[in-house]
């Protein structure tokens, strides 16, 4: 076995060398910023970022914004994955409906939906409810397609073991296809995701009714370099907390790949 | 060990209909339509199996065994003829028949014990006492030990013998194997018919194998059917009259390679059809193009 084979066995070493890489990036642009190879009036000095962490998280709520963008990303996520497993079970289901429609929904999934955002408005007024409606438009089309994909690509072996066995059109579902295509699913999930968040607090940067995008808009209109990218650290925290719980969902649902 | 004659029959030989058949298969035709026409399958075909006997169905690539299977498995309808099991005709995937598939079938989101408790649990049987039921058939085909691993921490052979467990879990009456052994090593192959030998020997399990490999259908059968090339009928019928309880040791006696060499004089001139038939087939693809 060689040395890196060894290395990557070991439980500690790869996460301390992602954490040590990501340090030595940041000490990097740290010195690249003092000694003027990167000007410090675009990026600001991630030292400056650090201090400007208590700053944003005292005089600016940022709990508060964070709870509120986190609940939205949330709230989206829910219903993002209930109607897009929803939808891609209906497209796999009626081939009539996905011949008639499989195109429109791969076009409305790379459509730029965020410009539907005074639409969104008028229908449901300057409210939390128009930006999760925005996420939740954003991320359905790569789940349903995602979904639709993962039941398709299930081995036509497994579906006959079940047709074997007897088994209802229920059990077929629950039993062999869902958990056949939960990898696909959850491609489709992270995919959709990462469209709701990015339309989130793309829409509160907007229509600037709160929550870490408002902040974001905020902070960047005052000038406050290294404000705006800790609070875009936050954002990124939000990110993480969603992904997490997302491999912790996968890991529950199918213990092994 | 002593010379065995070779009993060689014709098809319709009535001897070979026994009377108490667990399954009945009678007289079936099965048509496709392709770009190019009718296709039929499997023409005319009809066999039997008497409990606890074990039948092996052999014939060249393209002779309708897959179809075979599958119409007696009830995963394929639209056919002439009837499938009965026990005197009741196969409308669909029925109960008292057990598939095995060619391609490899275990759930790989299942534990090995998971995956042969399977059949069970869509049974509706209590957890404690379906999970005891799976442990003796994971026991029973020799996978002791690897009850928590998964599918993928596993060699294609032990796939197939969860496969097997399954399948047998379910305790069907009836058990029908398509070319289970197919992507396996010859070795393997070998020692997995050692192994389905001592299962079916063990539980006294009807079993009905389709094949194309000679030396697993003597090895394992006290019945070989012999199939013709497209349009897939039964050219010939060989009991093998072979000692039981049998072993992988039985390929190096002479009966044995008797046994091979009369089934391959059948099968040569269908394997050759299908041959000439496949590359005229490219040949006509290639001018197509």
């Amino acid at each position: 076995m060689t040395a890196a084979a060894a290395l990557a066995k070991n439980r500690y070493v790869p996460a301390a060398l992602g954490l040590g890489s990501f340090v030595a990036f940041i000490a990097l642009v740290e010195l690249l910023i003092r000694v003027g190879v990167i000007n410090r009036f675009i990026v600001p000095m991630p030292s400056d970022i650090i201090a400007a962490f208590p700053r944003v998280i005292v005089e600016e709520h940022v709990l508060q914004r964070f709870l509120l963008t986190a609940g939205e990303a949330l709230s989206a996520s829910i219903l993002v994955t209930i109607f897009g497993v929803a939808g891609g079970v209906l497209l796999y289901r009626y081939h009539l409906l996905r011949l008639a429609t499989e195109t429109w929904v791969a076009a409305v999934a790379a459509a730029p939906l965020v410009l539907m955002y005074p639409l969104y408005l008028v229908i449901f007024g300057r409210s939390a409810l128009t930006i999760v409606m925005m996420g939740f438009t954003a991320g359905l089309a790569p789940i349903m397609l995602k979904t639709l994909e993962g039941l398709l690509a299930t081995r036509r072996v497994l579906i006959n073991v079940g047709r074997s066995f007897n088994l209802t059109p229920s059990q077929q579902f629950w039993k062999i296809l869902f958990p056949a295509a939960l990898p696909t699913i959850f491609v489709g999930l992270r995919l959709g995701l990462i469209f709701a968040l990015i339309n989130i607090v793309g829409v509160e940067f907007l229509i600037n009714f709160g929550g870490l995008g408002q902040l974001i808009n905020e902070l960047a209109e005052r000038y406050d370099l290294a404000g705006t990218y800790a609070a875009i650290c936050f954002v990124i925290l939000v990110s993480i907390c969603v992904f997490i719980l997302m491999e912790r969902l996968e890991r529950w649902l199918r213990p092994v790949d | 060990m002593a010379a065995v004659p070779f009993e060689r029959i014709d098809a319709d030989a009535p001897k070979l209909a026994p009377a108490n058949a667990i399954l009945t298969v009678d007289d079936i035709v099965k048509r496709f339509e392709t770009p190019d026409g009718v296709l039929t399958a499997i023409d005319h075909v009809s066999l039997s199996v008497a409990p606890g006997e074990f039948v092996g169905v052999i014939g060249p690539s393209g002779c309708g065994k897959s179809t075979l299977f599958n119409v007696i498995g009830g995963l394929l309808d639209g056919y002439d003829g009837t499938v009965k099991v026990a005197g009741e005709r196969v409308r669909g995937p029925h109960p008292a028949i057990g598939m095995i598939f060619q391609e490899e079938s275990t759930f790989p989101w299942r534990n090995v014990l998971d995956n042969v408790a399977f059949p069970l649990e869509i049974a509706g049987m209590p957890r404690a006492e379906r999970y005891d039921r799976a442990r003796h058939f994971v026991k029973l085909v020799g996978l002791d030990g690897f009850e928590r691993r998964y599918p993928a921490e596993l060699s294609g052979g032990m796939r197939q013998r969860v496969s097997m467990a399954r399948t047998l879990a379910a305790q069907p009456k009836i058990l029908l194997m398509d070319e289970p052994f197919a992507s396996l090593d010859e070795q393997t192959r070998l020692l997995l018919g050692d192994k389905v030998l001592q299962i079916q020997q063990q539980l006294k399990q009807t079993t009905l194998l389709i094949t194309h490999n000679i030396t697993e259908a003597v090895q394992l059968s006290d019945r070989v059917v012999v199939m013709t090339y497209r349009p897939g009928k039964v050219k010939r019928m060989v009991e093998i009259n072979l000692p039981r309880p049998r072993s992988s040791e039985i390929v190096s006696s002479e009966a044995f390679g008797r046994y091979v060499a009369q089934i391959w004089s059948d099968l040569r001139e269908e394997a050759s059809r299908g041959l000439d038939d496949e590359e005229s087939r490219k040949l006509h693809e290639g001018e197509k193009r």
